[in-house]
């Protein structure tokens, strides 16, 4: 029983022993377990407001001012997701680098791979259709046949012509 | 064959290069844009009737800072022959609010967040500004900041003199 107390009680003591620790895993942005992200990581999936390149590509006064604006919210501890909603709330979809999978730029992603599928089948579809017209004209020969009576006729003439 | 290609995509871009604005008599495009601070959604149909000046800005952009107090001084010196309109572009909305209260701008203003308006009225950079006749068409424009009071007035001389009016 005295173990478990002592135990019970070194538990306990963990978050004041390192105060720091507990508090930074608790985003102050009220956002929960969000996950904690970076400006660097977030520097290359949202633009430039004004010079159409990544934000990590730009150093203009616009892209400045919205770093500015990301690290803040990263202070906040505000999630990725929450900063893309606010940049797109500020500049508008155009913000974001990446199409929004829950988005009609899905299809952005969709598309191609779609046609490229399609395709290939086409492609797959070809080859067997091909193979398989092979196969029947193939069949349509069948076994070479022997010489027709003519044939046989003036073969038998030409051996016994040469003494065969 | 490949050098044929280059020299007509270069010729192609060269001739694509003198369209880049409007002209003068244009019609001006129109966007319903939320105004600054949020409240209302206007647009310059609003203005149909009016002389505008329409002053193409934003809170990161060094010379607009310069231009922003002459062309507050030129807005009260004329007020009711021309309307002074603020299109706040690509800027975040805070920055934005800062500015205007830094430097006591009155008139009104839209938020063009996106910056959609502003390729529609094929600026290229701000400071801009379009002077628009009481029908909506371009009269004038001036790609840069006003250096003072004067180069507005002057700029805006068509508009202060009161020359016709013919509203469609």
């Amino acid at each position: 029983m005295k173990t478990a107390l002592a135990i019970a009680a070194v538990l306990a003591s963990i978050p004041a022993i390192l105060p720091g620790t507990a508090f930074a895993a608790e985003p102050a942005g009220g956002g929960g377990a969000a996950p904690q992200t970076s400006l660097p990581q977030l520097e290359g999936e949202v633009m430039c407001p004004t010079c159409g390149t990544l934000l990590e590509l730009s150093h203009a006064p616009a892209a400045e001012r919205e770093r500015a604006f990301i690290r803040k919210l990263i202070a906040e501890g505000k999630s990725e997701d929450q900063i893309k909603d606010a940049l797109v709330a500020e500049y508008g979809s155009g913000a974001l680098a990446l199409p929004d999978d829950d988005s009609i730029n899905f299809y952005a992603y969709l598309l191609p791979l779609l046609v490229f599928a399609a395709g290939l089948g086409g492609v797959i579809w070809g080859v067997i259709r091909w193979r398989r017209n092979r196969e029947s004209a193939a069949d349509d020969v069948g076994p070479p046949s022997g010489p027709d009576s003519d044939d046989e006729a003036r073969l038998e003439r030409d051996m016994a012509r040469f003494d065969l | 064959m490949g050098v044929v290609a280059l020299l007509g995509l270069l010729a192609w871009g060269l001739f694509n290069k003198g369209e880049g604005g409007l002209g003068e008599g244009d019609p001006v495009p129109v966007a319903t844009l939320p105004t600054l601070p949020a409240g209302e959604m206007k647009s310059l149909e609003d203005y149909r009737g009016k002389w505008v000046l329409l002053n193409v800005w934003a809170s990161w952009c060094g010379p607009c800072r310069d231009e922003s107090p002459a062309l507050e001084e030129f807005e009260q010196a004329n007020r009711g022959d021309i309307d002074v309109l603020g299109i706040d572009t690509r800027d975040l909305t805070n920055d934005a609010l800062k500015f205007l209260s830094r430097y006591g701008i009155s008139y009104e203003q839209l938020r063009d967040a996106d910056g959609r308006y502003a390729d529609d009225l094929k600026t290229t950079g701000v400071p801009e500004s379009l002077l628009i006749d009481p029908d909506g068409n371009l009269a004038a424009q001036r790609k840069g900041p006003f250096r003072n009071l004067q180069d507005i007035e002057q700029f805006a001389a068509e508009a202060i003199a009161g020359e016709s009016v013919s509203v469609q």
